[in-house]
């Protein structure tokens, strides 16, 4: 029980007749990047909204850091970081003036301000730019201004809310990487995210789903749950192939990708390669070889849907 | 301390958005400037130089001189001269002149009977058809009340000058002594109370934006995932606009007493007491539309819908007491109309603050009300 950061028990959340959230239940462990991979709309905003205590949730139970919400968010907010979604720092103040902003308002006294300020400047590599206004920065530099905010009085606990869609993968690799050291530090994280790959990073996750939870657990462990193999198909015409193999009930889905078909097949065959061979196609088949699954796999299974 | 170091901080960040506003920082200064002289130039009740037009039907050597006595008193500028009063009425529909000057011709015949040249006839009897009938006849484009009124003052206007008789003044049936304001120059009037005006104009307008501001450009669902108290928000919005409002007082009233000689006659510290109240007032009652506004358009809508009654029934153009009930009930709840009476109070008549207590009492309130009103309606919560 002490080594949860995030308890929540059917969390709900309603905007008139439109359910948001829809009965969340959730357990974030102390020094775990915790992951919500869904697409737009699914509900991660709104569920890392309820858990900082910025929405009131309509049902359910939040206990974030042993404070209970929304009774108790003032002083969460004095231990947890939140880096949201679309840029919120001043665009018409500096680096050093937006970072001596926050820290003021976190209550940090002038002097520890300075030499946090100067070392967060050093940490994200924002040395350079510490004159630049917020509004002539790049989306990576904003990012890690952004960070270096939310993480400026040390929080216990950290809620990045796509964190990373107005950045380049280079960014994002090394954003990734400051995440493991926060995480090192002793902070928890969470996180939501539309990438597979962000996803395939985190210690957990919950796939989300038009407001509820569709599966969680470690990314492998999910891969192996996923009820079903991935076969990669070669053919002459994979437009005809595709839609013939998605006309088979035992086939969840089938993708793409360029030449080759990627074709989920439900575990309830055996041996899905030698299966699919069997199938009276009107094409011929080249190579079918079982590959390993991937978060997108277990998305599209979990989900019915493709992510973005 | 934490409390105030917040506050603070916000002061800061916001003299540090204000400093890079180019346009607004121009406009703190701007605006007083130039609505100083445009309402101390522009509003002036005692009109002069009425363009008129002359149909002298005599056109004799009487009527001719009776003409100059009347352009002498500089209220009619004769600048068009008539054979028919049609003609006249003409050019009053045209616009180029706002009334005409009938002379009939036998304009001696009346002269020589009218009180007015004081030939030590005695007075006529109001029955005396002959005798009671006036020199001569104004014509006048009568829908503005203020040139008909100028061009009625010189009924009885005395015609002694006529016939080089020493000009027999009559002794009037009352004294009146004109404290504050002996030469009736308007700009006296104006100019404290425009303080009010452009007071009322630039702190509801900044701050009914404030919190919009930061809400439109997304920096609020950073600030509220920050421990800072909305009432801690509220005030390190207002306080740098405390400052801008007394620059711009200082900017008014120093140009007044510079340009159009408004005295100056009462306490300072009384009068920064009053209009830092009002100040007060005028923020907090910007923050509340703040909060009720949604867009930064709207709050701007908000100040204009706060700001023409601030203009039009405080008491700045016209006088509070000759407005219906109605309009008074409206105009006791706007600050505006309390600061009008207190900074004309102090600026002209050297009142203290005690002796205008109720209305400083008021202000203070609002001020206080306001803030309270604006930091309960502000939530630090998405829904």
């Amino acid at each position: 029980m002490t080594d949860r950061v995030i308890e929540a028990r059917g969390l709900t959340r309603r905007f008139g007749d439109f359910t948001a959230v829809d009965a969340l239940d959730l357990n974030v462990e102390r020094g775990t990047i915790y992951g919500f991979l869904g697409p737009n709309g699914s509900g991660k905003t709104t569920t890392v909204r309820m858990l900082t205590g910025l929405l009131t949730p309509s049902a359910g139970t939040a206990t974030v850091l042993g404070h209970r919400l929304p009774k108790d968010a003032e002083p969460l907010k004095r231990e947890i970081g939140y880096m949201t979604q679309h840029f919120s720092l001043y665009e018409d103040l500096s680096v050093r003036e937006n970072l001596r902003f926050v820290a003021a308002v976190y209550g940090l006294g002038a002097r520890q301000a300075r030499s946090r300020i100067n070392e967060l400047l050093g940490l994200y590599s924002l040395g350079d730019l510490a004159k630049r206004r917020a509004g002539d920065m790049s989306g990576g530099e904003r990012q890690r201004l952004a960070l270096a905010a939310a993480t400026i009085h040390g929080p216990k606990l950290l809620f990045l809310d796509e964190p990373t869609s107005a950045v380049d993968p280079q960014s994002r690799r090394d954003f990734w990487e400051q995440l493991f050291d926060l995480i090192n530090g002793g902070t928890s994280i969470l996180v939501s995210t539309h990438y597979m790959d962000e996803a395939e990073r985190c210690h957990k996750l919950a796939i989300l789903s038009a407001g509820r939870v569709r599966a969680d657990g470690s990314p492998q462990a999910l891969m192996d749950a996923m009820g079903a193999n991935v076969v990669e198909v070669e053919t002459a015409n994979p437009r005809r192939t595709k839609q013939e193999l998605t006309a088979l009930a035992e086939v969840i889905s089938t993708a793409q990708l360029g030449a080759r078909l990627r074709v989920l097949v439900s575990d309830i065959i055996d041996d899905p390669v030698a299966w699919i061979r069997q199938q009276r196609l009107n094409e011929p088949l080249g190579a079918v070889e079982r590959v390993r699954p991937s978060l997108e796999d277990v998305f599209v299974t979990s989900t019915g849907a493709s992510p973005q | 301390m934490r409390p105030l170091r917040r506050i603070f901080a916000i002061v800061q960040k916001e003299l540090l958005q204000l400093r890079r506003d180019r346009v607004t920082l121009g406009m703190i200064v701007m605006l007083p400037l130039v609505q100083l002289l445009l309402f101390g130039y522009a509003i002036n009740t005692d009109v002069r130089n009425i363009p008129a037009a002359v149909v002298d039907q005599s056109n004799t050597a009487l009527s001719r001189i009776l003409t100059q006595i009347v352009t002498a008193t500089q209220v009619v500028d004769f600048v068009e001269r008539h054979d028919s009063i049609e003609q006249a009425e003409r050019a009053i529909v045209a616009g180029r002149v706002r009334a005409a000057f009938v002379i009939p011709p036998d304009v001696a015949k009346r002269l020589a009977r009218s009180p007015a040249v004081g030939h030590g006839l005695a007075t006529p009897r109001s029955t005396d058809e002959e005798t009671s009938r006036p020199v001569a006849q104004w014509i006048v484009d009568g829908s503005d009340t203020t040139i008909a009124g100028a061009i009625k003052a010189l009924r009885g206007m005395p015609l002694q000058e006529l016939f080089d008789q020493d000009v027999n003044r009559t002794t009037p049936t009352f004294e009146v002594a004109l404290f504050y304001n002996p030469e009736q120059r308007s700009a006296v009037n104006i100019v404290p109370g425009l303080v009010g005006i452009i007071l009322t104009m630039t702190m509801i307008m900044f701050t009914s934006a404030a919190i919009v501001r930061e809400r439109e450009r997304g920096n609020m669902e950073m600030l509220i995932n920050t421990p800072v108290r909305p009432i801690e928000l509220m005030l390190g919005k207002i306080i740098p606009y405390i400052f801008i409002g007394l620059i711009q007082a200082s900017i008014i009233l120093s140009l007044g007493h510079l340009i159009f000689q408004v005295p100056m006659n009462g306490a300072l510290l009384a009068l920064a007491v009053a209009t830092l109240l009002f100040i007060g007032a005028s923020l907090s009652l910007g923050l509340v539309l703040s909060t009720i506004a949604q867009s930064q358009l709207q709050a701007m809508q908000l100040t204009i819908f706060i700001l023409l009654p601030s203009i039009l029934l405080s008491g700045f153009m016209f006088p509070f007491e000759g407005m219906p009930r109605v309009a008074q009930q409206i105009a006791q709840v706007l600050p505006a109309t309390h600061f009008m009476r207190v900074i004309r109070a102090i600026v002209l008549r050297d009142a203290t603050l005690a002796e205008i207590h109720p209305e400083v009492l008021w202000l203070g309130t609002f001020m206080l009300g306001g803030l309270v009103v604006a930091s309960l309606r502000f939530k630090k919560r998405l829904g």
